[in-house]
Order: C-alpha cells, then sequence, then structure tokens
C-alpha cells in the first residue's frame, strides 16, 4: 500500500529526521512550511534517500488559507494519507509575561493551526479507511509549571484535541500517536540554559517511527520522561504551587 | 537562541576552545548571522589539532546542514551540503555503484571539512585528494553565495580547497563520485618485516587501495615492520557492518604505556598469518576502520593525543628510519601508527599531499611528546616535506612557509577576502599565515 506522509512544520530538524526516516522506507513525502526554498532542499534529500514523491508546499499555522491547497494535493495521490505535526513555537515566558499578546499565536501554532488543519483532513482519512495521525506535543504539556505555562498550556490543548481525534478516527481504522518529546537538540532549543538528557532529533525520529508501527496511543520519546513525567504530575497541587521545576 | 558558548576540542582533545558557536539548520539562517557576525565554519571536528578551534571567537557549526540535494546517475555527480558525512554518502550510494572518489580514515568527516583540508584517502597514488573530485564549491562570505569552479572563480577554488576555512563558509558543493563495483571490499593482508622491505612493497602495490600499518614501537632489525593492507571493491553478500560501539569513559594513563602498546602491537602483527590473506569485508569496515569504536580518542585519557603526520619525497625515504629509530627510542608511541604511499595529486594552494612517503603516528600527550614532535618537523622541513594541517596542533611556524611554498599567495588572496581576521582560527593564529601576505 502507498503511504504519503504530509509534514506539518517540516523545516524544523526533528520533522526532517523523520521525513528522512519514512523516505528510506520508501514512503511520499510532501514537506509543508514555511521557507520554501529550504523545503525544497529537504525534498531532494528526501527523493534521494527513496521517497517516490517528495514535494514542498506553503504551510502556515497562522494562515488557514494555506491549508486546502495542502489537502487538495494529497487527496490526488492515492493509497493512504498520514500527516505527521511538527509545528510549534515556543516564545520564553518572560518574553511572554512582557507581551502576553504573543499567547495568542503560540495557542495558534502549537495548537489551534495544526488542529484547524487535521480536522478539515479529517474526513479525506476516514473515506480512505485507515491512515495515521503523529501529533508531536511536548512534556511541559503535562503539567503548567512557572518556568513556560503558556506553551505548555497550548501543548496541553493539543494533547487533549489529539485524544479526540483517535477517539474519531478509530471508528474508520484510522490511528493517532501523540508524541510528547523531552529535551531535544534543536534550533528552538540551542542554547538554553538548564537542559540536561538531551536527545538527538534522529533519536526522536526513530521512536516515533516505532510507536506508528506498534500503533501506540502515547509515547513519551526518550522513553525515561515517562516516569519524569510521571512523578511530576503525582505531585500534588498544593506542593507543586511553591515548586519550581 | 542563535550564539551558544561551547568548550570544545578537536579530535586529539590536547587543545581546547571556548566559543560562541551558532548551529544554522537553513541557508537563510547561516545567511542572516553570516549577515551579522563572520566567523569561520566547523564541522565533526574530526581534524586532531587546532584547524576547527576558535578560542574567544565564534564559530558556525554546519553538522545540521547534511542534505543530498541532487545526483545525476549518468554523470556521478552529487550536489550535497557542506555538513553530510562522509560515511554517509557512501553507506547511501555504494550499493548502487558510486563511492566517494575520496575517503578519509573516518566516516564522520564533513564534506566541508575534507574540503577544506584537502583529505586524502587509501587510493591517493592513483586518484589524488579530494579536491580533484571537487566540481563546485558554494561559498558564501561577506554575507553573499557565490559558486567556485576550475572554470569560474579558480584563484578562489583554489584557496577554499586545502583553505582551512580561510575563504569563507562551505554552504554546499558538487562530486564527482567514482563508479565501484559495489558495497564490500576485497582485503589482502600481508606481513612486512622491515621498513626496506616496506617500501618497496608500497612502490610495487598495484592495488586501488592501499595503506600500512607499522608496529612503532620495533627496533633494529625490525624497524618499520607492520602490515600491508591492499584493496579492491566488489560485490557479492557480506554481513553488515556490526553496531558501533563507544567507548564509556577516559581512559587511565597506563592503558598505553609503552610495555602494553608494544605487547599490543607484537600481537597485532602476528594476528595477520606469516603467509598473509584475503578477506572480504563491508566497505566501511576497511575505510572507517576506528569508527566502530565510538569516542575512541578517550582511549588516550583525559589529557588526549597528538598525531604527527607528514609526507616526504621519495628521494628522502631514508629519513623515514631516521624518524622511527627516535620514535622507538622514545617510547612514546601508541598503536596508531601508518604508512602510505602518496601520487603528486593536490588540488590546492595548501594542500598537504605531494609525491612521496606519508607517515602518520599518534603519541599520547605526555612529556616529551611536544619536545619529539617538534624534532620530527624539523626532520621533515629539511627532507623537503611537510606536515598535515588537518593534524597539526604544534608547527613552529618558522617551518610554515619553506613546507607550503604557496602560502604567500594564499596569504594575500585571504587578507583580501577578509581583511579583519575574521575567518582566523586558533591554528591560523598560531602559524601567523596572515603574516605571509
Amino acid at each position: 500500500m502507498t503511504e504519503t506522509w504530509i509534514i506539518l512544520g517540516a523545516t524544523s530538524s526533528m520533522a526532517r529526521a523523520f521525513a528522512r526516516a519514512v523516505s528510506k522506507n520508501g514512503d511520499q513525502v510532501i514537506l509543508a512550511g514555511r521557507d520554501i526554498p529550504d523545503l525544497e532542499a529537504s525534498a531532494s534529500d528526501c527523493a534521494l534517500q527513496g521517497a517516490p514523491i517528495a514535494e514542498a508546499i506553503q504551510f502556515d499555522a497562522r494562515d488557514a488559507a494555506t491549508f486546502a491547497p495542502i489537502i487538495e494535493r494529497a487527496s490526488e495521490l492515492e493509497g493512504m494519507i498520514n500527516v505527521a505535526v511538527f509545528v510549534g513555537s515556543m516564545p520564553s515566558q518572560d518574553q511572554i509575561d512582557a507581551d502576553p499578546s504573543l499567547i495568542a499565536g503560540t495557542v495558534t501554532d502549537n495548537y489551534a493551526g495544526p488542529a484547524t488543519f487535521l480536522q478539515l483532513i479529517a474526513p479525506e482519512m476516514e473515506e480512505r479507511g485507515g491512515g495515521t495521525v503523529v501529533g508531536v506535543g511536548s512534556v511541559a504539556g503535562d503539567r503548567g509549571r512557572i518556568g513556560n505555562y503558556v506553551y505548555g498550556s497550548a501543548k496541553a490543548g493539543f494533547h487533549t484535541y489529539l485524544s479526540g481525534l483517535r477517539n474519531r478516527l478509530t471508528r474508520s481504522g484510522g490511528h493517532v500517536v501523540t508524541v510528547k518529546p523531552g529535551f531535544v537538540d534543536t534550533a528552538m532549543t540551542w542554547g538554553i540554559e538548564g537542559m540536561f538528557l538531551v536527545a538527538t532529533p534522529d533519536k526522536i525520529a526513530a521512536d516515533i517511527l516505532k510507536a506508528v508501527e506498534k500503533r501506540k496511543d502515547v509515547i513519551y520519546t526518550p522513553g525515561f520522561w515517562r516516569l519524569i513525567m510521571g512523578i511530576i504530575t503525582a505531585i500534588p497541587e498544593r506542593m507543586f504551587k511553591k515548586l519550581s521545576v | 537562541m542563535i550564539w551558544n558558548t561551547l568548550t570544545y576540542t578537536g579530535w586529539g582533545r590536547v587543545r581546547s576552545a571556548t566559543a560562541q558557536v551558532a548551529r544554522p539548520e537553513r541557508s537563510s539562517s547561516l545567511a542572516a548571522l553570516q549577515a551579522e557576525t563572520t566567523a569561520p565554519a566547523i564541522g565533526m571536528c574530526r581534524s586532531y589539532g587546532d584547524s576547527c578551534l576558535n578560542d574567544g571567537g565564534h564559530a558556525v557549526d554546519m553538522t545540521r546542514m547534511d542534505r543530498l540535494l541532487g545526483f545525476d546517475p549518468e554523470t556521478g555527480i552529487l550536489k550535497v551540503e557542506a555538513g553530510a558525512r562522509i560515511g554517509d554518502i557512501a553507506r547511501r550510494f555504494a550499493p548502487v555503484g558510486w563511492l566517494p572518489s575520496v575517503m578519509p580514515g573516518t566516516g564522520f568527516a564533513t564534506v566541508g571539512g575534507c574540503i577544506a583540508h584537502d583529505v586524502h584517502g587509501k587510493n591517493h597514488h592513483g586518484a589524488g585528494s579530494f579536491g580533484q573530485h571537487v566540481v563546485e564549491i558554494s561559498l558564501m562570505n561577506d554575507g553573499k553565495l557565490q559558486k567556485v569552479s576550475q572554470s569560474k572563480g579558480m584563484k578562489l577554488f583554489r584557496a577554499t580547497i586545502g583553505g582551512m576555512g580561510q575563504t569563507g563558509v562551505i554552504v554546499s558543493a558538487k562530486l564527482q563520485l567514482l563508479p565501484c563495483k559495489g558495497d564490500i571490499m576485497t582485503v589482502t593482508e600481508r606481513r612486512i618485516e622491515n621498513l626496506d622491505h616496506f617500501l618497496e612493497a608500497l612502490d610495487a602495490s598495484q592495488s586501488t587501495y592501499t595503506v600500512g600499518w607499522i608496529d612503532a614501537t620495533a627496533q633494529g632489525e625490525a624497524l618499520g615492520r607492520g602490515i600491508l593492507e591492499e584493496a579492491e571493491t566488489g560485490y557479492g553478500l557480506v554481513p553488515d557492518a556490526k553496531p558501533s560501539r563507544a567507548v564509556p569513559f577516559n581512559a587511565p594513563s597506563w592503558a598505553l604505556a609503552s610495555p602494553v602498546v608494544r605487547l599490543f602491537n607484537a600481537a597485532y602483527f602476528r594476528r595477520v598469518p606469516e603467509r598473509g590473506r584475503t578477506s572480504v569485508k563491508p566497505i566501511t569496515e576497511f575505510f572507517f576502520p576506528l569508527d566502530k569504536l565510538l569516542e575512541w580518542n578517550r582511549l588516550y585519557g583525559k589529557r588526549g593525543f597528538h598525531q604527527f603526520q607528514c609526507v616526504v619525497p621519495v628521494s628522502e625515504a631514508a629519513v623515514l628510519r631516521l624518524m622511527l629509530d627516535k620514535i622507538g627510542s622514545a617510547g612514546l608511541a601508541s598503536p596508531l601508527a601508518v604508512l602510505k604511499r602518496m601520487g603528486p595529486g593536490r588540488a590546492g594552494l595548501m594542500s598537504f599531499p605531494m609525491e612521496g612517503y606519508t607517515l602518520a603516528i599518534d603519541f599520547p600527550n605526555r612529556s616529551g611528546a611536544e619536545a619529539l614532535i617538534a624534532e620530527l618537523e624539523e626532520i621533515t622541513e629539511k627532507a623537503g616535506g611537510r606536515v598535515y594541517l588537518a593534524k597539526d596542533a604544534t608547527l613552529d611556524p618558522s617551518h610554515l612557509a619553506k613546507m607550503y611554498p604557496d602560502v604567500t599567495k594564499f596569504a594575500k588572496l585571504v587578507s583580501s577576502i577578509d581583511p579583519d581576521g575574521q575567518y582566523e582560527t586558533d591554528q591560523t593564529r598560531r602559524l601567523n599565515i596572515r603574516s605571509h601576505a
């Protein structure tokens, strides 16, 4: 069966690693993002790694007008349609404290934009009777912390959305994987202090692929983050509110 | 954040630098940061000495720009981003009949690094240096991207190959790949009893890929004994390369103490039967034997090690005996010592190769190591040879002009491109390269 992956936010290093990995498996890729010249370079790479079709296409989480052409292009292709969502932005909590209007954009990038896109493409997936959605959230979405609770709450919203979408797509044979990465060595985290146990994008991509194959519902990557977040979410709120973790 | 303060080292781990490092993932972010701060590029930092260091300055880590941009199966020309690693290219293309024309001893080296040091491989006597197979370079300097090649911007092209990043940031390149039969190697190993036999065997070798391992602890009659490896590409089926393992911590200093090395080398020599043997291996195991052991530089302990590599003209082969004598009696050698015949092939003004013999030896960073290397450098200069800047952390600047006669031309060009010395590294400052302008 031909598989096509629509990769939203394909310029990120995690998305790039994932696109390369599915290309090596012989899947088709549609790389969606804002920097078209860069996406074209990635598309060349994917084609040379083994993707029979590799295309770059405009996508902006804050501009819903860019969504329809992607869905149209996907509907022309045969086989299963899969979507992997890597979009997101993380202004620091300090920046948001100084300018709370940044919240709207953060919510759009991490939740409202991708959720709108998924809502639009879901009927097409249902019609084809299968397909997988990979939604990249964050461990930050498991609990609101003083350090970045706006970003965390947007991711939490996205997690809940994915849970509902999973409930819906299961009925037509589809599947949704919620991915909660810990610290990953990307451009977004480059130079940020206090990072530990940092994983490479290639490691995250390999974990995601494994989760897709095994039809896992929610994964933490690297896996030990499940334990860390298990502890953090177990702390009673009356104690947690005094901590700065 | 764009700039991250990092303390890092070259592969030898003797010298270190603390620099502001950026790691762009796209051409647009590279262009934006170069427009604001000019800085030399670095890759996987597999050069041994200080050519990748810029203490107190800035550096641009290119390892995230590693995509294959295009391949023409008719001509075998591959366009690739500078951060792509040679081993990854080999693994991707060997099964379909193409290999990088020249590969250094580690597959972790980036394309940009291979160009900037004009590296050579086990086929140098036939294929020449890496730069001789570079068709075009996309170079960024002064915030602008330009393409240089043998036919366009030839001067800049020749200064960039082997130019240690002094002409700007190599963004991507077109490489002429070499047809190969498949992704396995047929390797013949023979014991060689002493240096004279070794030189004869190297001269007589008809193989495409040739390299000699030397027991640098052997003295007297056995001085220069070792194992000659000759290999050809082929097709067939061999088990996949074994998964790599990592050295988990810094080894203690006695791990490479001289009696240990002597015993190890003797055993390693006898590993190959007296009448020799032929075997088949996955391609990466032949070209990148040490890559199986990730972070093997930790075997030298936390003080690190130096690698001395020189080339001397064929007529001066006698000085190799002098060098091996000094090394053997100093008791500083490690198991890693390599002898190879080089052809004349070189592509840049500051390229290392010349027709002759090249000797490479690791020395743990113990007292006496730098003094011994200084002596070896002196001998190399007197013999009309040169030391390899990709390995170097110690060369005295007074040797540079004689070893690299084109340094004046190089320095003039580089100074005109970069008058404020923004692309300088710890190595170019130590060697005072710009003073030759």
